[in-house]
């Protein structure tokens, strides 16, 4: 059995800031994913980001990963496993991880769990015929397969990733021929929606899905119109071929080794699902097992990222690995973060993590 | 075949690649070689993997990266594996799954 100080699962944004901040202060780190490749979902992402300089604003989800993944190799305390799928958390501290298809177990002191997020799925009528696919999956096919995943195309949602999977469909060389969001105005930020609105792709606002058709695959699908209730409005439905629809109506965190850890959880809609409770540094309700990213609330990579740092120092300096910049670097972090927090695009966020945070946790 | 293949992108390049040839219910199909096998599959159009267990509905990608199970599929005899995320290698045999699958 293998011993190591941190055991870090998931290798997206907030496991790689976490890995790397608890490595940087000399930690012994072993990170695990369960994907071929690390960047979790960084590496499909070729918009660029928001925020500040210190969350790499302004570099495309892509460029971000390559570079967490170069400087998380350079580090020669950094253990990365790939093809690594974390099976469970035991009360005596083992893991159990299914490496390169044999079972291995693994000791740490500390474990940071950044799993991440799932899609979420919508009710209508034929939703699982092949052709409808969360919004993230056809970004998955087109920016690292390199495949079409349809030839014309809605988008479902009109929050930021459904505005911005909506224009990389396009890029891809998808016909677009629309976005349907059933709130009365688009979520997502108003620089990726006008870039839809220029190439002439309409947004319908208080619109659904009122069922999708095919025999076979998705051939089209029924559009309608909502009242102010949200209730669909009687003869305002619209047939629209397509051959490919994309959900993009939120996600919810992967948290089955949480709970299967024993961590308390809570449901938290603003947040996404279920989360554990953890208080501010990231300790959840086992005070060796911390959280980053969306599996502790799904956010945008910017705040995974940092939180995901947070988590890696305040774990590193537990083991007795503080340094002497440990608490301006930390603080820093920190204000990051509730900058990152402090637009009105966060306000759901903020209410859901209000929820979510004790002064106490263990 | 092919014919879903991003060619030309603007801001990301895509490499030829080796490609290698596997089957699909016995029919010769043509992949990149290392690419997920649904991958593969549709980009030259074939988008139903499985029949679903008790209403037999045609099952696709839903999730493509291994979370989801709506892409299970029999590869060289073994039932459930998740071609989303299982690399395409030359002279797989992949079957379209129905239900669970059988376990010989």
């Amino acid at each position: 059995m293998m011993k190591k100080e941190i055991l870090v699962i998931g290798a997206g944004p907030a496991g790689l800031m976490a890995a790397i901040h608890a490595a940087e202060t000399g930690a012994q780190v072993l990170l695990v994913e369960r994907a071929e490749g690390l960047g979790g979902q960084l590496i499909k992402q070729t918009h660029k980001f928001f925020g500040s300089k210190a969350e790499y604003a302004g570099d495309r989800g892509i460029d971000i990963a390559a570079k967490l993944i170069d400087w998380s190799k350079k580090l020669s305390n950094i253990m990365i496993w790939t093809k690594a799928t974390v099976l469970g958390i035991y009360p005596d501290g083992v893991v159990t991880i299914s490496h390169e298809g044999k079972f291995t177990l693994v000791k740490p002191e500390k474990i940071i769990v950044a799993t991440g997020a799932a899609e979420k799925t919508m009710a209508f009528p034929n939703n699982d015929l092949p052709g409808i696919y969360g919004a993230g999956a056809a970004q998955t096919l087109m920016n690292v397969h390199s495949v079409l995943p349809g030839k014309r195309m809605l988008m479902v949602g009109a929050g930021n990733i459904g505005v911005i999977v909506a224009y990389q469909l396009m890029q891809a060389g998808v016909k677009v021929v629309g976005v349907v969001e059933a709130a009365p105005q688009i979520g997502g930020y108003r620089v990726h929606a006008a870039k839809l609105q220029r190439n002439g792709v309409p947004i319908y606002t208080s619109h659904s899905i009122k069922a999708a058709h095919g025999t076979e695959v998705l051939e089209g699908v029924t559009i309608c119109k909502l009242d102010e209730k949200w209730q669909p409005i009687e003869g305002s439905e619209r047939y629209i071929a397509i051959d490919g629809l994309c959900l993009s109506v939120g996600l919810t965190p992967l948290t089955e080794l949480l709970w299967q850890a024993g961590c308390k959880m809570e449901f938290i809609n603003e947040l996404g699902g279920y989360v554990p409770l953890r208080d501010a540094n990231m300790m959840t309700t086992n005070s060796n097992i911390f959280i980053a990213g969306d599996v502790a609330g799904v956010e945008e990579a910017s705040a995974a990222m940092i939180e995901g740092k947070l988590a890696g120092l305040y774990v590193a300096a537990m083991l007795g690995h503080q340094k002497d910049w440990f608490l301006q670097d930390f603080q820093l972090a920190k204000q990051q973060l509730s900058a990152l927090r402090s637009g009105p695009a966060s306000a759901k966020v903020c209410v859901g993590l209000s929820k979510a945070i004790l002064e106490e946790v263990v | 075949m092919f014919n879903l293949r991003i060619l030309n992108h603007p801001i990301l390049d895509f490499p030829k690649q080796e490609k290698v040839k596997f089957t699909l219910d016995g029919k010769e199909m043509e992949g990149v070689a290392g690419e997920p096998i649904a991958a593969a599959l549709y980009a030259s159009g074939v988008k139903i993997l499985s029949h679903s267990q008790k209403q037999h509905r045609p099952r696709g990608i839903f999730c493509a990266i291994g979370n989801c199970s709506s892409c299970l599929m029999t590869v060289d005899g073994v039932p459930n594996v998740r071609v989303c995320v299982e690399p395409l290698r030359a002279g797989m045999a992949v079957e379209i799954q129905e239900g669970k699958g059988k376990v010989i």
